[in-house]
């Protein structure tokens, strides 16, 4: 393999890795500190014990997280020089901040927590997890702001073969960041919220500190409810704007091959890349495809076969991430709605068959999440910077193929033990429910 | 110009407050299975980092953010040449993160002993490979202007050795006086010991480099040119002298900052003698990366200047704030068993 296919395989297993940690840090942070919130209120025992189970299982998540994230900082410089040559002068500015801005407080903010039970006031401990929880989203807000650069470059001025940032305002109000931003926080919560209402149905199933995981699920399944209805509106946002901005990413992901108006949306579609169609299109909404990607429902979509054949991405991994993903999206609705009537009329118990489905259901948002990124990553190519920079020429110079595979093999050996310990401690914690 | 100059005064500043906390991180994990006998010690001497550690961990996260925002050529050549040794440092940083986060997490002997020398060696091996490449940075790296010449066996020079070496015995002094500064019972009583000790390591050793550095770097130019420069590595000496009478007096505050100064002023006297490169190359002084060729456009310095001049100030407070909250000398019930 050349060092450009070693480096991306790498990229991905490192960042697909690192961002299985992600959603849960963004999402359990603000979950614990609600919990913690909530007894420095009401003053009851039962959550403090639910902040103290919960906060054990986020600190074994947030330690693989940390740890994973180095990574990507300097994957950049190791295996893409040329792109951070092409792009240093925008891209680094919004990493550099993120760390000074957002890295600083959460990890300072969360060692504090951790060894100020005994020694700060019940509310300014819960208010410390706050700042925890506010400093983990303005970091994934400023990750976004560089990615977003990536999928929609602005505010810059090409200088001598290299980008120069020229407009801050453009880059931090890319809208397409900003919509990133609130559809990777509600994929947070949902994750987090499908987490914490599997664990408890675990526990539930066990008979284990009833209370407390009734309560839990509860919390769980509100916010599970909403941030899973909030994703279908970020989700339409993101479409329409991978439908302005990535016209060659629209017609992968739809794997729409020939350029229509009126646009009909297949509920069953199966594409054949090779031949450069689709094997079947059945079940059409009609204008819907139109409707969905421009809010018109004459609206042309442009297909695949009218962009020159070195600038589609793969056809195959953007339909299938995009279809999944989607699908998941809903069925997250639906378990979430079924999740808030049980645990609202008390019948959890009486429902067993529902606590094992979601006993299961807590893998599914963590393959919706990376399916997501798969899509927008891959939906890119053959573009590291949209339009502008090719991934080919973006990899570094001076390494060889024989560094990378050594680099990669080491990745998956560490990463691998990382995810078996961490696995390790997920479930003996989840089963440790008595102090 | 001038700003481009203020990013290479930041950078170094970055680097070197970097090292300056993570070294008694590092020197801590380093010394842990030697110093503290028994469980209720090993807990103390996590408990001295744990709350700290990954705190001290983003000054590096803000350096190499940083070196990609003010000086994106260095960013790419700097980890792209030296690739396999950026490997081992994050493989060593992910091994100490996790080691120290996960070794109370459980209580079977044979896990918490496992994790004790993951702690151990990867405290060792990330000092040892960023001394290992700063060392030969400060040598000059092989860099042609069609590209890099250098391989990984050739890092391992007398004076990247050197460096490396260093680079250890001033954490492990670092970190023995840290120990000693917020534990208590036998385990300060042991790190005492040591740190007296390494002093002696510590100034033998600093003494050699800085003679090294005249006849492996080119670092005493501008120091022959401006010879008030000296002042910065008198003062780095005179730091480092200093920790050993402000640590017979039992002033160990006082040597644990004499030791944060002599690290960061040692860094500083290679960074100052570098200057205006931040690379340079040791076979064709044109292809050096310099402050002036490899820097990022003024629109992105001047905004990283804004960004820095109000973050890093508020930063440094709440960190010293927290810091100060940790103040309290570690032993049975102030909290090492939370962790």
């Amino acid at each position: 393999m050349s060092v450009e296919a070693l480096s991306r395989v790498q990229f991905a297993t490192v960042a697909i890795f690192h961002f299985l940690f992600v959603p849960l840090t963004l999402g359990l942070s603000a979950l614990v500190a609600f919990m913690e919130t909530r007894y420095a209120l009401t003053g009851r025992e039962v959550y403090l014990r639910m902040t103290k189970y919960w906060s054990r299982l986020f600190l074994v998540n947030f330690a693989v997280g940390v740890v994973t994230g180095i990574t990507l900082e300097f994957q950049f410089g190791m295996n893409w020089a040329e792109y951070s040559k092409f792009v240093g002068d925008v891209f680094g500015a919004p990493l550099a901040i993120e760390a000074t801005v957002a890295f600083f407080l959460e990890s300072t903010f969360l060692g504090l927590w951790v060894f100020s039970w005994k020694r700060v006031s019940k509310g300014v401990h819960a208010a410390i997890m706050w700042v925890v929880a506010f400093a983990s989203t303005l970091s994934a807000l400023w990750i976004l702001l560089a990615n977003g650069w990536m999928q929609k470059p602005r505010g810059f001025a090409l200088v001598g073969g290299r980008a120069q940032l020229v407009d801050f305002g453009a880059l931090i109000w890319n809208p397409y960041a900003w919509i990133k931003l609130f559809h990777t926080s509600m994929a947070a919560f949902t994750l987090s919220s499908f987490f914490v209402m599997g664990i408890s149905a675990i526990n539930l199933l066990r008979g284990k500190s009833e209370d407390m995981f009734k309560r839990s699920f509860r919390i769980g399944a509100t916010v599970g409810l909403a941030a899973s209805l909030l994703i279908i509106l970020a989700g339409d946002l993101s479409g329409r704007q991978v439908a302005e901005y990535q016209p060659t990413k629209l017609a992968a992901m739809e794997s729409q091959w020939d350029t229509v108006s009126s646009a009909p949306f297949y509920l069953l579609e199966v594409p054949r890349p090779k031949a450069e169609r689709n094997g079947i299109e059945a079940l059409p909404i009609p204008n819907m495809l139109s409707l969905l990607s421009y809010h018109s429902p004459t609206a042309t979509i442009k297909g695949l076969l009218d962009f020159p054949a070195d600038q589609r991405p793969s056809v195959a991994v953007t339909f299938w991430s995009f279809r999944i993903m989607v699908a998941l999206g809903f069925l997250f609705v639906l378990l979430a709605l079924l999740a808030v009537i049980f645990a609202w009329k008390d019948s959890l118990a009486a429902n067993r068959w529902f606590l094992r489905i979601m006993s299961f259901a807590l893998i599914l948002p963590y393959v919706a999440c990376e399916l997501g990124w798969v899509l927008a990553e891959m939906g890119r190519q053959p573009w590291i910077v949209y339009g502008l920079l090719r991934t080919a020429d973006a990899v570094s110079r001076t390494i060889t193929a024989a560094d990378v595979l050594i680099s990669l093999i080491g990745f998956i050996l560490i990463y691998g033990f990382l995810a078996a310990v961490d696995a390790y401690l997920l479930a003996k914690y989840a089963r440790q429910t008595e102090e | 110009m001038t700003l481009q100059v203020l990013w290479f005064a930041l950078w170094g500043v970055l680097w070197a407050v970097y090292f300056m906390l993570d070294g008694f991180d590092f020197g801590a994990g380093m010394l842990r299975n030697f110093l503290a006998e028994g469980e209720f010690d090993r807990g103390l001497a996590l408990a001295a980092i744990g709350p700290v550690w990954n705190g001290n961990e983003v000054w590096l996260i803000t350096a190499g953010g940083a070196t990609f925002a003010a000086f994106p050529l260095v960013y790419a050549s700097m980890f792209s040449f030296l690739y396999l040794p950026m490997l081992l440092i994050l493989f060593s940083l992910i091994v100490r993160g996790v080691s120290i986060e996960f070794r109370n997490k459980s209580e079977g002997a044979k896990w918490r002993s496992w994790w004790d020398w993951a702690l151990a060696i990867s405290s060792l091996t990330a000092p040892l490979v960023l001394g290992l490449g700063f060392g030969n940075i400060f040598e000059g790296l092989p860099i042609a202007t069609d590209g890099y010449r250098g391989g990984f066996w050739m890092l391992f020079n007398g004076y990247g050795l050197l460096t490396a070496i260093l680079f250890i015995a001033l954490f492990l002094q670092h970190g023995a006086l840290w120990l000693e500064y917020r534990t208590s019972g036998s385990l300060a009583v042991r790190s005492r010991a040591l740190a007296s000790f390494l002093w002696y390591v510590v100034l033998g050793i600093a003494a050699l480099f800085l003679v090294a550095t005249a006849f492996a770097t080119r670092i005493y130019d501008n120091y022959l040119s401006r010879p008030a420069l000296f002042l910065v590595p008198l003062l780095a000496v005179a730091f480092l002298v200093a920790v050993k009478p402000l640590h017979a007096r039992s002033r160990v505050l006082g040597a644990f900052s004499a030791s944060c100064a002599a690290i960061v002023l040692v860094l500083a006297t290679a960074f100052i003698g570098l200057f205006p490169d931040l690379i340079p190359s040791s076979i064709d002084p044109a292809a050096s990366l310099t402050a002036f060729n490899s820097s990022s456009g003024q629109y992105t310095l001047r905004l990283m200047a804004i960004v820095a001049a109000i973050f890093v100030p508020i930063v440094i407070v709440y960190q010293f704030l927290a810091y100060r909250f940790f103040r309290a000398k570690l032993a049975k019930g102030t909290g090492s068993e939370d962790y």
